[in-house]
């Protein structure tokens, strides 16, 4: 039998690791000179007192949700997607044309339309180094880590050269036309009559995507037989040559619906908020997407609440920027404890915890 | 006067979390005897040995070598004390030379080749008092299996060993090579050097030992002198009760070729040419053996059949000729789909997803099913989780709970999970491969006995296996395969281990004969 409930094993042994990672970076804000008590009331108060805190936050989550999604799948095919980044770049590219050039009668089709062109290109973006892999050998990691560089400059190219309107100096394409603008929590609310609330944050309707994608992966990787090959694949090569598994498709697919739903990123950052294509809208989610998938065990449930924990420290984080001297910076600190805590060091969280847990069978005996 | 145990063990102790690896375990082996330790996979004897050899730490217990309280924190202090080890997988590198393998990690200075020197020169020594005869220029990749393990001997007579532990040594040998290993044994015991023997094998044990240890989940059941005992006396020792040896069954009625396999040919991605014409037949109703020692083809024989490495040739089933051309990797679900069945040679590595839970093992490779299917997407977890649990109680699964994972149940009980997936679908022909490794002997009672009752119900079998008493014992007819060759065919009535064994190690038919 498994020596520890299962519960403690999803639960207790992320949230051990999080305070790991709170209790050294609430070390490193007392060496800044800041208190790191005060720290954590701003950053509650500033997110989750506030509905405009909620609107940021949910914002971050959404993104979040997206890459962490991706990098989950690929992960249950025992593949590294480092590539989120590029992946969503691409997908923002595809969001921009065809909100910039196709005429959308009512935002419910062009969210449709826009979702679709993402994935599409998010998934063509993950095929290349996919195809490379299956085929050739070449390791994941190292190609999509340079099909990032290689996205950022062909979204440059695209931004500086093709779509940027005459006469502009910002390296930005033209603002897409109102029919295709998302609506935000604050016009949902205002529906309902709180027109307060949500006021100026960025959160939108793609949350709402990110929410049915967690579903969607959820029924993919632990219902169909898809995600059955999937996970086998996985978890053995050759148990699956053996029953009948090809590898070379399932690395195909399972890449491909990673770089899908990274694409899909951008239907929150370009369409929903800023409006345009700008550059470097991704703000490093492709490799945050990585924390979250490990935080939440890439388990579409845990990503979700990953996502929400780190669009909180995200939010937090602008919080701290503005009204202390603690640097936005702090923020990528825990998220890289919290990668080396849930990732490299889960051992020494683990290995307590499983003593404990057998003194525990010891004395029940 | 009497003499002090060569080594003694009193109430050595070894936990790892909530196993009882071993307990309470208390041996003493006389000089110039040789020692036996018999018991089933995971009854304890490898960690007994670990712990001999410094891999592992006892809990509680105390070592005396020679009279003389010992500890080994490490295997530098097991060799100063003069026990030499000798592993089932051999820690040789492939790439050296046989002296530049038995001097490595024992050179005498910073210079090489005084080191050389004085090992050869030691090597001829050893080979003349021990008969050990080597050519110690010769790249152990070049060599064969027998003698790398001869060169395994020798490193350990290098450290000055006494006392000699040798790990399933035969698993790897044919039937030749095993003798010859035990006249160097029994030379080495001449020689006042104290051997311990650990073996799964019974026959192995009643031919060489002096003494005998019986081994059951961590405890040490019984020390007994060999001759004082039988064979299924010490089985029934081993499994806590009395257990059928010999597998019951009557003569095949044999009927229509099931299987035909022309002039097939495979070639692997190193460019080996692994199966040479290979031509058989397998009728319904029938268990063709096929023997060999590992590595001469046979794996890539069931690979072939299975459907996941090409091959040149024609493979027939049913009368009706099967697509090679496509089966690069992943033809496996549509060989299914003909009904041919797999039970692979490792059941770890290929027949199970070790992570993966028992319901979602007894699906593996029909998951795409209709019966397994809710719709054309979704898979029908609780129907496959309640079959899995009936099909479990029927073969016996312990324990019958479908949501464990498969790397919690016993050999034994992992091999019934794959059983029972493969022979439940009903097939034509059933594919083998060493049904009964790392399988305890209650268990290899009842899968003998499957694999018969679909033989009776008039389905064709293809078994291969690497122990000879199974092939001999399940098979209706033997072929032994040699080098990616068939050697020849044997009906099992009039053959015997030593015949079969000379066609094992490649002497041709008519020397055979």
């Amino acid at each position: 039998m498994d020596i520890m409930p299962k519960w403690v094993d999803i639960i207790v042994v992320p949230l051990i690791s999080l305070f790991l990672a709170a209790f050294l970076s609430a070390l490193l804000i007392i060496a800044i000179g800041e208190s790191p008590i005060a720290a954590l009331n701003l950053m509650i108060e500033g997110t989750l007192f506030r509905s405009a805190g909620w609107g940021y936050m949910l914002y971050y989550t959404t993104n979040f949700i997206f890459t962490g999604l991706a990098v989950s799948v690929a992960f249950h095919a025992a593949l590294f997607n480092i590539g989120g980044e590029g992946q969503a770049m691409i997908g923002g590219l595809g969001v921009a044309l065809v909100c910039l050039f196709i005429p959308w009668p009512h935002w419910t089709l062009a969210i449709l339309g826009a979702s679709i062109a993402a994935a599409l290109f998010g998934m063509i973006w993950a095929g290349l180094p996919a195809y490379l892999q299956a085929k050739r050998g070449s390791h994941i990691v190292i190609t999509t880590i340079m099909f990032n560089f290689i996205a950022a400059g062909v979204l440059n190219f695209f931004l500086v050269d093709v779509l940027k309107p005459k006469g502009s100096m910002d390296p930005a394409s033209a603002n897409f036309p109102a029919s295709s603008h998302l609506p935000t929590f604050q016009d949902l609310a205002s529906l309902f009559g709180f027109e307060e609330a949500f006021r100026s944050a960025p959160a939108n309707v793609s949350f709402f995507i990110a929410l049915l994608a967690c579903l969607a992966v959820w029924y993919l990787i632990w219902r169909s037989p898809l995600g059955y090959e999937i996970r086998a694949l996985g978890k053995s090569g050759p148990a699956a040559r053996y029953a009948g598994v090809r590898p070379v498709k399932i690395i195909m697919i399972a890449m491909m619906i990673s770089g899908a739903l990274c694409g899909m990123m951008a239907i929150n950052t370009t369409q929903g908020e800023s409006e345009r294509l700008i550059l470097n809208f991704t703000e490093g989610a492709g490799f945050i997407g990585i924390a979250v998938a490990l935080m939440g065990r890439s388990h579409p449930f845990g990503v979700l609440l990953a996502a929400l924990l780190f669009g909180f420290l995200y939010q937090g984080g602008a919080e701290l920027a503005l009204w202390t001297k603690i640097p936005r910076e702090l923020i990528v600190v825990i998220q890289a404890l919290v990668i080396l805590f849930t990732g490299a060091l889960s051992l020494m969280v683990r290995a307590p915890l499983e003593s404990f847990f057998m003194s525990l069978q010891k004395a029940k005996e | 006067m009497t003499k002090n145990p060569a080594i003694e063990l009193r109430q050595i102790s070894k936990a790892f979390g909530p196993v009882q690896a071993n307990k309470d375990i208390s041996i003493s082996v006389m000089p110039g005897t040789i020692h036996g330790i018999i018991g089933e996979n995971g009854a304890g004897k490898s960690t007994l040995m670990s712990i001999l050899y410094g891999f592992y730490k006892a809990d509680a217990g105390e070592i005396f070598v020679g009279g003389e309280k010992i500890s080994i924190p490490d295997s530098q202090a097991a060799i100063a004390a003069g026990i030499g080890m000798v592993f089932q997988h051999f820690k040789l590198v492939e790439n050296f030379s046989v002296l530049e393998n038995i001097v490595l990690g024992a050179e005498s200075g910073a210079l090489l080749s005084p080191s050389l020197a004085k090992a050869r020169s030691e090597l001829a020594a050893l080979a003349a008092e021990y008969e050990l005869n080597v050519n110690p220029d010769a790249i152990i990749e070049d060599i064969g299996v027998g003698m790398q393990q001869r060169v395994e001997i020798l490193k350990a007579l290098y450290r000055k060993a006494n006392i000699l532990i040798l790990d399933e040594p035969t698993g790897v040998l044919t039937p030749a090579e095993a003798d010859q290993l035990f006249r160097i044994l029994r030379r080495l015991r001449e020689e006042g050097k104290t051997i311990i023997l650990i073996t799964h094998k019974l026959r192995e044990i009643m031919e060489i030992t002096d003494t005998v240890s019986v081994m059951r989940q961590g405890e040490m059941t019984a020390t007994l002198k060999t001759k004082d005992t039988n064979p299924e006396n010490l089985a029934e020792l081993m499994v806590g009760r009395k257990v059928l040896l010999r597998v019951d069954k009557t003569p095949a009625q044999p009927t229509k070729s099931v299987l035909e396999i022309k002039d097939l040919n495979m070639v692997d991605d190193f460019g080996v040419q692994r199966l040479k014409n290979i031509n058989l037949t397998v009728k319904a109703g029938e268990i063709l053996g096929i023997a060999g020692v590992a590595g001469n083809g046979q794996s890539e024989l069931l690979q072939v059949l299975g459907g996941y490495s090409a091959a040149k040739g024609t493979i027939k089933l049913n009368g009706s000729e099967i697509d090679l051309s496509t089966s690069v990797a992943g033809d496996g679900q549509a060989r299914r789909a003909l009904g041919i069945a797999h039970v692979p040679e490792d059941r770890q590595r290929e027949g199970l997803i070790m992570d993966f839970m028992a319901w979602e093992n007894a699906v593996f490779g029909y998951h795409r099913e209709k019966s397994n299917q809710a719709s054309r997407f979704f898979m029908d977890n609780n129907a496959i989780r309640k079959e899995t649990e009936e099909k479990m109680k029927r073969f016996d699964v312990r324990p019958p709970n479908p949501k464990l994972t498969a790397k919690n149940f016993s050999g034994g009980n992992q091999q019934k999970i794959v059983l029972a997936r493969e022979i439940e679908r009903n097939p034509d022909l059933l594919l083998v491969g060493q049904p009964t490794r790392g399988v305890d002997i209650g268990a290899i009672e009842f899968i003998h006995q499957q694999i018969v009752a679909l033989r009776d119900q008039g389905k064709a079998i293809l078994l291969i296996s690497v122990e000879l008493d199974e092939i001999l014992s399940l098979s209706d007819r033997v072929l032994v395969m040699f080098d990616g060759r068939v050697m020849g065919e044997r009906l099992p009535a009039n053959t015997n281990e030593k015949e079969l064994g000379l066609l094992m190690a490649g002497v041709s038919e008519k020397v055979a004969q």
